[in-house]
């Protein structure tokens, strides 16, 4: 197995090249270095003299990708694409064009988004199985029916409409919890119900459905009919056996999901106030903060990978029969 | 059969027990604030706290580079520059900040005579005096050991425990000196910086351009030799001199201007030319220090009422009252004729009242406008989504507060901005441009077209009032009523302005040379409209504009843009027509005739001028430059009058509205008053806690109904599910019994 990773991380250098150069290229077709520095720079006038000292203090006066001034390797070294990826590759993400260090803003902001997606991970996954073997107990019946229904319906409305509503209900009119905010430790579990609640129930519809194709399949087969034949509980056989030969496919779209967790929930957070990532590569996208952008998108991409590894490492640990190699 | 119902009873008996006891855990750990729904941890304070919000996190909070409203909400707080606005009077007018007394002006010729300001004068020197007792706050960088600053070489040992500046040990502080101003100003000139105003003061200090190059340089060498950064780099400023700012002794200090530049001393209220010390400078440039980002830029250290207890930009700032802030009291006079005689209740009194100041990050409408009606924000604006709930329109067509909100007692200020907003003609256009009287009359005929009352309505809610000229009210050179109009957009009927009819403008057009807004082709006059809106929210007003064109029987081409490309077209005189704004600096005419003056022309500057309509009449150029030296008074009004005519009628702009901001408040927020140009107003606010803390207690009962109602819905729904599982199966058993007694 250890070969099989270290082939699939050395695989991973190419995509990640790849990646920084798309990054790369679209964010310098839509934003020069002029454009960035006045967006910077903020000024009511800016001069000349402003944007170029602002370039050479963040080295966007060196070509992207070819430097004709320079001679030898310098051509291609001498770039700000050579010089900005070799530091992304030793993960030192610099600093953002207003001055912050990313690395320090990263470890702040993943906290508060790692409490409420985490939660919201768990506890949806635990209810949305739980809704659909249940649902598989009952199908074919009318309580099947319409919670099909209900689930549909669910997955219809926006999740905008979830939040409002939440906020509206809970805070507004019933004073039940804060309408937005943060607090770390134990005091930050109010501020928490009412977004993880409402994470929760926005994903029951489209999660509920899934898992319920899912065990549907599993609940014909020959192992399940032995299971009862020994006498079994309805309970049991599902739990203890639908759940795990269900739970294949099941891992294929959630483990992957894990890494990139802490990368926050744009409008969740936004609504809610809640200080994390989510808006981190948005904001920056709209304050033409290159430092960020690439940093978040080559992040979002070593995450994205190492979840498709670690999903292939859990094949070989829920089934035997998969082996790495 | 009463054994299994017995089992199945204490199985649900468990879990309904199980489900009160987190349904009370949940109470409990809700109920640690006073109100369930409070934002706040600890909300019975025994001293004032002011709770407010900021809608984007601050980026700069270095006052050499800060020149945004959103970080000016706090650095005003921190920082104190020479001078500053008076809180109550009307016109602004200056006070001494840090000062014993506003700074004493002399004027000098070239062969250094001191002459009168309106003789030829080459110079000018403003001597500045300041105040005893004035001390920053404390901070690690002041702390010595010896002769040596105990944390200026910091080990990573020390850093270990370091997360915020906050966190160290110890910390001192040192009176404010004359220095520190020049440090300040210093600053500015080093391009590493990034001073988004020295370019603009360049031109006016003695000796600034020539100091910039020396110090720039320099530090480009140092950082060379170093092999470091403008970040990391210490650059000693202190031992290079700027001839046209320099301290005399620890409290006096003198800046030399080139010629007469009365508009300076407002410059002097902003956070540009805070003090610095250069202890605090040094102190930042620390590797371990960068890399937890604590800088100068998220640190600041001034001698201001307040300094930064907590910098967290993505969730709250927090201020705290500066032990060591000078004395400084409450104005004793100065009262607007429209203000409450209640703002002079605190006349006399020490400032700050309040000793803590909450910001938290509001990014959207729903929960900001939702805690301010639940108590727990003290003021608040009105966005579009609110407007409807906060305020009414009366039949005569005065704002007024709905019935909601007098319910809660909520207070209501509304003042128009030192700001326009306008639309713009591109004067080196060969259609829209020019300065022929055709050409004038068909700006003129658009200017009446564009309905801007109708726009204000649709809109602004009617948070706006129609622009009679580049000047906005309030600042020297507005004039209201007749005489204040502009005739040729304008009729004075009934007392009041009433714009002309779209037929006077289709003759306007028919003279243009372009009646039925046709061409001599006969084909519709096509104009190309530039605009940063692109959005679907911005096509009603896009459609807005193409119908007032329409009017003419004017083609309207719209053309969206990024910010990008739109300042891009501007800057190089690609754009037809398009919409721009401006924000007072300062409150002198100046500040809003310079956006016409010639020399500011974005074809005549690179793209660097403010003066994008590229307006450039030699007239009203010639009086600009008269003007902008004159001290107010008459002659300069009759000189500001004259510049008004010309513009009004060479129309280069249409000019658009002066936005008119509102202000909400609860009833225990005291000493109220808007000040559209001050930063540093916290100081003068008061909080009645005790009507706060009562009022946020009726306000936010929790209801508990709803909360039994789901507990025994739950409770209620145990039964019949373990009923229906049991029933479910009893028949999957029977029918695989079936099933194999079939197969048997």
């Amino acid at each position: 197995m250890f070969a099989y990773i270290v082939r699939r991380l050395l695989f991973a250098i190419p995509i990640l090249i790849g990646v920084n150069l798309i990054t790369f290229a679209l964010f310098f077709m839509v934003n020069t270095p002029d454009d960035m520095a006045r967006a910077q720079l903020g000024a009511k006038q800016t001069t000349p003299e402003m944007i170029q000292a602002w370039k050479e203090d963040r080295g966007y006066d060196k070509p992207l990708f070819i430097n004709l001034q320079a001679s030898g390797h310098g051509t291609i070294t001498q770039t700000l694409f050579v010089q900005e990826s070799v530091k992304l590759f030793s993960f030192d993400f610099g600093q953002s064009d207003s001055g912050r260090q990313i690395s320090a803003d990263i470890y702040e902001r993943m906290w508060p988004s790692l409490a409420i997606a985490l939660p919201t991970f768990i506890i949806g996954l635990v209810t949305n199985i739980a809704i659909a073997l249940l649902i598989v107990l009952f199908r074919g019946s009318t309580l099947d029916k319409v919670t099909m229904a209900v689930a549909v319906a669910i997955m219809s409305v926006s999740g905008l409409f979830y939040i409002i509503a939440g906020q509206v209900l809970f805070s507004k009119m019933w004073h039940w919890v804060p309408i937005s905010g943060y607090a770390e430790g134990l005091d930050g579990f109010r501020f928490l119900i009412l977004p993880v609640l409402i994470g929760v129930f926005a994903g029951i519809g489209a999660g509920t459905r899934w898992y319920r194709s899912i065990f549907l399949e599993e609940i014909n087969k020959d192992y399940v009919r032995t299971a009862r034949a020994k006498g079994l509980s309805e309970i049991k056989v599902l739990f203890g056996h639908v759940l795990q030969n269900g739970l294949l496919p099941i891992l294929t779209g959630v483990v992957v999901v894990i890494p990139t967790l802490f990368m926050g929930s744009l409008i969740m957070e936004s609504f809610f106030g809640i200080p994390g990532l989510g808006s981190y590569t948005i904001d920056a996208i709209r304050s033409q903060d290159f430092g960020i952008v690439k940093a978040m998108v080559f992040l979002g991409s070593v995450l994205y990978i190492i979840g498709l590894i670690l999903t292939d490492i859990s094949y070989t640990y829920f089934d035997p029969r998969v082996k790495l190699s | 059969m009463i054994h299994r119902f017995s089992g199945l009873f204490k199985q649900t008996a468990k879990r309904a027990i199980g489900l009160v006891a987190f349904s009370l855990f949940l109470i409990v750990n809700i109920s640690q604030a006073s109100n369930w729904n409070s934002p706040y941890s600890d909300d019975k304070l025994d001293h004032q706290v002011y709770y407010t919000s900021f809608s984007s996190p601050p980026k700069h909070l270095d006052p050499v580079i800060s020149y945004n409203s959103n970080e000016w909400t706090f650095l005003s707080q921190i920082y104190e520059p020479p001078l500053q606005y008076h809180y109550l009077k009307r016109p602004y007018s200056l006070e001494p900040l840090t000062l014993k007394s506003l700074p004493r002006i002399r004027y000098f010729d070239k062969a250094g005579s001191e002459v009168s300001a309106d003789a030829d004068v080459a110079y000018s020197e403003y001597l500045f005096e300041l105040k005893d007792g004035v001390r920053y706050q404390p901070h690690p960088a002041f702390v010595k050991q010896g002769e040596l600053f105990k944390y200026h070489k910091l080990s990573k040992d020390q850093l270990k425990s370091i997360k915020t500046v906050n966190d160290f040990k110890m910390t001192a502080t040192r009176a404010l000196v004359a220095e520190d101003y020049i440090y300040a100003i210093k600053r500015m000139a080093l391009r590493q910086n990034h001073s988004p105003i020295f370019d603009s003061m360049k031109p006016y200090i003695v000796g600034f351009d020539e100091f910039s190059k020396q110090v720039t340089q320099a530090f480009k060498d140092q950082i060379k030799v170093e092999s470091s950064n403008s970040k990391l780099s210490y650059f000693p400023l202190r031992d290079y001199a700027l001839e046209g700012a320099e301290a005399l002794d620890d409290r006096r200090f003198k800046i030399i201007i080139n010629g007469v530049y009365p508009q300076f001393l407002y410059w002097l209220t902003m956070n540009f030319f805070a003090p610095i010390p250069w202890e605090v400078d040094k102190f930042y440039k620390q590797q371990g220090l960068i890399e937890k980002n604590i800088t100068l830029d998220t640190s600041p250290v001034g001698t201001g009422p307040y300094y930064l207890a907590e910098n967290n930009p993505n969730q709250r700032m927090r201020l705290v009252v500066n032990p060591n802030h000078h004395q400084e009291f409450y104005p004793t006079d100065g009262l607007a004729e429209n203000a409450s005689p209640e703002l002079l209740n605190d006349a006399g009194k020490k400032l700050p009242f309040i000793k803590e100041v909450v910001y938290s990050l509001e990014k959207e409408s729903v929960p900001l406008w939702n805690k301010f009606l639940q108590g727990y924000y003290d003021a608040s604006g009105v966005s579009s989504d609110s407007f409807d709930q906060a305020i009414s329109i009366s039949t005569g067509g005065n704002m007024e507060l709905t019935e909601q909100m007098l319910e809660k007692d909520i207070q209501f200020l509304a003042q128009v901005q030192p700001t326009i907003f306008y639309f713009g003609f591109n004067m080196a256009d060969p259609v829209v441009g020019g300065y022929s009287e055709k050409q004038q009359k068909l700006r003129q005929a658009i200017s009446i077209a564009l309905n801007t009352e109708e726009y204000i309505s649709i809109f602004l809610n009617g948070r706006g009032e129609p622009a009679q000229g580049p000047i906005p009210p309030g600042l020297f050179g507005y004039q209201e009523g007749e005489q204040g109009i502009n005739p040729y957009v304008y009729e004075w009927k009934k007392g009041r302005a009433q714009r002309k009819s779209i037929e006077q403008a289709k003759q306007l057009l028919t003279e243009a040379g372009y009646p039925n807004g046709r061409t001599k082709q006969g084909e519709p006059l096509t104009i190309h409209y530039d605009s940063l809106d692109s959005g679907p929210d911005s096509q009603s007003m896009l459609n807005w504009y193409r119908k007032q064109f329409a009017k003419l029987g004017i083609n309207l081409v719209i053309r969206s843009s990024d910010y990008n490309r739109f300042q891009d077209k501007v800057r190089k005189a690609k754009v037809q027509t398009f919409s721009w704004g401006w924000n007072a600096d300062y409150p002198d005419p100046e500040n809003f005739l310079f956006l016409l003056y010639g020399g500011n022309a974005a074809i005549h500057t690179d793209g660097g001028g403010v003066n994008g309509a590229n307006y450039d009449n030699p007239e009203f150029n010639r009086l600009f430059e008269k003007m902008k030296t004159m001290p107010n008074g008459e002659k300069r009004l009759k000189v500001i009058n004259q510049m008004l005519d010309i513009v009004r009628k060479d129309a280069p702009w249409s000019w658009g509205f002066n936005p008119k901001a509102l202000a909400l408040y609860h009833s225990w927020l005291k000493n109220v008053w808007p000040n559209a140009l001050a930063n540093n107003t916290i100081k003068y606010k008061r909080i009645d806690m005790e009507v706060r803390d009562q009022q946020r207690i009726n306000w936010n009962q929790p209801v508990i109904w709803p909360l039994v109602i789901v507990l025994l819905l739950l409770l209620i729904s145990i039964w019949p599910l373990t009923k229906a599982y049991r029933a479910r199966q009893n028949t999957i058993i029977s029918s695989n019994k079936t099933e194999a007694g079939g197969q048997q």
